[in-house]
């Protein structure tokens, strides 16, 4: 298929998105990144019942977290595509991106940058 | 066990203000049973103030450290050695753990990172209610193993009062009427003639009544 998708992001790989942990995403922005999306598999169709559902609810969890530190919860988001979704996975990619570049540099990155 | 509320992020941060080096303490008893002062909301609260204080230039010194109890001296005393390096220390543990800590180290400033709200179980993964409330009297045996004191919110002994609605208290539609459970509990043992006793006004001098509490068991004290 060789799609294209923005070279800045960079994918973890994890048996299932239920396997993604509060202290994975906080990490992550405590390091300065500027955005991370969890890409797991259509509600319902996961493979372990309830993997997406539970990795959607920390999704939310540092959401809120981020908010409370005065951090613009959209640099956190939970995305749901198929494996079979090839093109939706770059055009994800792509959206979420964009929506990095809007907000601009995370504050804490900024600040360490400083 | 004894079930808190982490307190809003928001709130400890102001806790903190200026004061540069923190320790974020755990406890490893009641608080880790119920999500919400283990070494896992150790690392989420540490990691969490790190990124707040990176956010604005701040020195982001927050390290973790998590003891078996924070409610015996002889674990408080790991701290011995550390607590002196830190201008706080953030504890979530129970109520219990800031004043042993803040008993121990007269001059470390510490804060309380939790509410703790009631002592209770756990009716489902992520579900807690209330089910003691300490009164120093247990007497569940002769309601049908229902607490009326910590379960009716008026706390009666003789109940049900008149606003038991449909099986639920007055209060809320989501609070069941401890007193309707009882009755029906006791009609399922064929007990309910026993509820027919009239309790006299409860003793409270052994419950917070009294004053703060203190027990000695000569049998175990050295």
């Amino acid at each position: 298929m060789r799609l294209q998708y923005p070279t800045n992001v960079r994918v973890i790989q994890l048996p299932c998105s239920g396997r993604v942990d509060i202290l994975h995403l906080l990490r992550s922005f405590e390091d300065g990144v500027d955005g991370v999306y969890v890409a797991g598999c259509m509600e319902g169709d996961c493979h372990f019942l309830t993997g997406n559902l539970k990795a959607r609810r920390k999704v939310e969890y540092v959401k809120k977290v981020l908010g409370s530190l005065g951090i613009e919860p959209e640099r956190i988001e939970m995305y749901n595509m198929s494996s079979a979704q090839g093109p939706r996975f770059a055009e994800v990619a792509r959206e979420f991106t964009e929506r990095i570049k809007e907000l601009g540099p995370s504050p804490v990155g900024k600040a360490q940058a400083a | 066990m004894i079930v808190g509320d982490s307190k809003p992020l928001e709130e400890i941060l102001s806790m903190i203000e200026g004061r540069d080096k923190v320790l974020v303490l755990g406890c490893r008893g009641c608080v880790t049973v119920c999500n919400v002062g283990g070494e896992k909301e150790v690392g989420i609260l540490a990691s969490a103030l790190r990124i707040a204080r990176k956010k604005d230039g701040l020195p982001p010194t927050v390290d973790e450290m998590t003891l078996e109890r924070q409610c015996d001296p002889e674990y408080i005393e790991e701290l011995a050695e550390v607590a002196n390096k830190y201008d706080a220390i953030v504890s979530i543990a129970c109520g219990v753990g800031p004043q042993f800590v803040a008993e121990r180290f007269g001059d470390v400033a510490v804060f309380p990172g939790i509410n703790t709200t009631f002592i209770g179980g756990a009716l489902e993964h992520g579900v807690w209610a209330e089910r003691c409330q300490s009164c120093g009297n247990c007497l569940v045996h002769n309601f049908g193993g229902l607490c009326p004191i910590a379960r009716c919110s008026k706390s009666l002994m003789n109940g049900p009062c008149g606003g038991s609605d449909s099986g639920n208290c007055e209060i809320s539609p989501d609070v069941p009427c401890v007193w309707d459970q009882i009755v029906k509990k006791m009609a399922v043992m064929g007990r309910l003639e026993e509820l027919e006793q009239v309790w006299p006004n409860k003793n409270w001098l052994t419950a917070r009544d009294g004053g703060p509490r203190k027990r000695v068991r000569e049998d175990l004290k050295q």
